[in-house]
């Protein structure tokens, strides 16, 4: 076991806490990490050391730190509500404010003795694929500051992989969570729709918004993953169905044994004949993966989803069009800004210049990209023929998994490209989810998991399954971990060197 | 190929309730016309007799018992707003003059 609480996993950190570390003194070594490095990276746009290390210190005073999750420290991003700690989903209309509640993936966090870290950066409002949409910051990737730690979980992703964090919430509409979990290194699973609550989710796109965790190793993910999943009465779309066991499945994946599971590899994503914007470094490492899926029992053979090449059009008219209706709510009343208010101008006027001022660039486009698409004329030309795209994907989705366990594919085409290079092309910057975003569409659990370096940089292998068979995503995600950390005879994130290193107990 | 003018941005703000600004009309009409031009692939997709799918879960409405339960308190939600008064939002004058 490392002696380093900033690279432990929270396993470790679990065993650390029954073996007489403080969760004062972690969160203490957390903290420290930030101070010293986040002004470079920009992961966090709120942290309160004092809160934290109050609240660690009274979880260390009720002795039960090392109880389940009691004594961790977590970090979430920030479009998740927080009561009385400032959330402003990336966005300058939101700034300073408050929300009187938790999120119900706050308060279970909350009530299982975890200690709040903070606030991670974001594309504002989760619109972007690269975290240089936030209002406040750009996020740097740990492994090449001049590159982009993806998005729009980028500062869940800059966090957890620079050792500032152990574990993250990101939110996944169209991959937020998986591709920069694949861009860091990390391990990202947005969870079957449904089935972790969006009550107190700042909204993007309702029918595609899920939380899900960011973790260092599989476990990790699957530990949070229980920690929020299940269902919620405050949200009327939360699945009300028992909760598959997933920190067990990771367990016995890792022990490496596939037989009897047949894989099949998307052709559509990257497959023979569809290699256009694919890095030949991500194919290959992808390929390497699925040989030793294969060398540890795993059948595998080629599916062919040809809807799946509609995904990347199809999204961009849904999530804008939902979106130009749940943004609506920032009208400068009730919360946030307000700009005009002057005693001249009316409601609308006020309204319009709130907007103008406290909406970044993407934001906007989105909202009028949204407007236009579910305008009288085009609706169905474009939002309505979108949703029968979406239909057409589900299918794909159930007639693989007719045939196999679970799809693969990469998670992203390319590694982490160079800060600035996409931002004022729309196009080319939608184009990096183009490998997450069928399972966003049709509510299917999807994860990523790494596989690899290509030119030094972290390519993620995404595994997807069947709505409500997590476990399935764990299991073989866990696999491959092992096989690869012991090959490698180290985890995947200590290849990301390291500075100078947090004893236990902190300072 | 789908375009936007400078014209239809502007309406479309207009019904989205955003000012813009001269340079954000000629940025927004042009990304807004390739990304439209990206997007209409979907129009050519094989999806006649198709039924749509705007959930990804079948969804049936959802009931709670009609009882009366305690809401946020008044103080904590009023304490966000840009401004409040008499215990209520308080809002920009909604009726012009004339009105």
């Amino acid at each position: 076991m490392s002696s380093d609480v900033t690279t432990m996993t929270v396993s470790e950190l679990q065993s650390a806490l029954r073996d007489g570390a403080t969760a004062a003194g972690i969160t203490q070594a957390y903290l420290d990490r930030i101070a010293a490095d986040d002004d470079a990276l920009g992961s966090y746009l709120h942290v309160d050391p004092e809160a934290a290390l109050e609240r660690a210190a009274a979880i260390d005073g009720a002795g039960t730190a090392g109880t389940g999750l009691a004594g961790i420290p977590v970090a979430l991003k920030d479009v998740v509500v927080t009561e009385g700690v400032p959330t402003t989903s990336g966005s300058k209309i939101l700034d300073g404010w408050k929300p009187p509640y938790d999120a119900t993936v706050a308060a279970r966090l909350k009530a299982a003795d975890t200690v709040l870290l903070g606030k991670t950066n974001m594309d504002e409002f989760a619109m972007g694929s690269s975290t240089e949409n936030s209002a406040y910051r750009v996020t740097r990737n740990p492994w090449n500051p001049e590159r982009i730690p993806g998005g729009s979980s980028g500062g869940s992703s800059a966090a957890v992989a620079a050792g500032m964090a152990p574990w993250a919430i990101g939110t996944d509409t169209g991959g937020s969570i998986r591709q920069p979990a694949a861009l860091t290194g990390l391990v990202g699973h947005k969870p079957t729709y449904g089935s972790v609550s969006r009550y107190g989710l700042i909204a993007f796109s309702s029918s595609l918004d899920q939380a899900g965790p960011m973790a260092r190793t599989v476990l990790d993910a699957a530990l949070l993953h229980e920690a929020i999943g299940g269902h919620d009465p405050l949200d009327s779309t939360s699945i009300d169905a028992p909760m598959p066991v997933l920190a067990e499945c990771a367990r016995r994946g890792a022990e490496g044994d596939l037989s009897g599971l047949k894989v099949g590899v998307v052709r559509e994503l990257g497959g023979e004949g569809h290699t256009d914007g694919y890095e030949d470094g991500v194919l290959a490492r992808v390929a390497e993966a699925v040989a030793l899926l294969e060398s540890m029992g795993a059948e595998v053979r080629e599916v062919s989803c040809p809807a799946f090449d509609l995904a990347l059009p199809a999204y961009y008219l849904i999530a804008p069009s939902e979106a130009s209706s749940n943004l609506s709510r920032f009208d400068g009343v009730r919360y946030g800004l307000r700009v005009g208010d002057d005693g001249n101008r009316d409601l609308d006027e006020v309204m319009a210049l709130t907007r103008e001022q406290g909406f970044g660039a993407e934001v906007k486009r989105r909202i009028i990209l949204g407007t236009y698409a579910l305008s009288s004329g085009y609706y169905e030309a474009y939002y309505g023929q979108a949703q029968k795209v979406r239909t057409l994907i589900s299918r794909d989705f159930s007639a693989g998994f007719a045939d196999v366990d679970v799809l693969v594919s990469p998670t992203t085409p390319t590694v982490a490209f160079p800060l600035g290079s996409r931002v004022d092309d729309p196009v080319a910057m939608y184009a990096a989810d183009l490998c997450t975003l069928p399972a966003s569409l049709a509510g299917v659990p999807a994860i990523s998991v790494p596989c690899g370096l290509s030119d030094g940089l972290p390519v993620g292998l995404q595994i997807m399954a069947p709505a409500l068979a997590d476990d399935r995503c764990y299991q073989v995600a866990a696999a491959l971990e092992a096989a690869q950390d012991a090959a490698r005879g180290s985890r995947f994130l200590d290849q990301l060197s390291r500075r100078d290193a947090q004893p236990v107990g902190g300072a | 190929m789908s375009t936007l003018s400078r014209k239809d941005v502007a309406h479309l703000a207009r019904l989205s309730r955003l000012a813009v600004t001269d340079e954000e009309l000629d940025l927004y009409a042009g990304q807004l016309s390739a990304v439209l031009d990206a997007v209409a692939q979907v129009q050519k997709a094989p999806v006649e007799d198709v039924p749509p799918t705007t959930h990804a879960v079948p969804m049936t409405n959802v009931f709670r018992e009609d009882v009366a339960r305690p809401s946020l308190p008044r103080d904590a939600v009023l304490a966000g707003a840009p401004a409040a008064e008499d215990d209520r939002f308080r809002v920009p004058r909604i009726l012009g003059e004339e009105q």
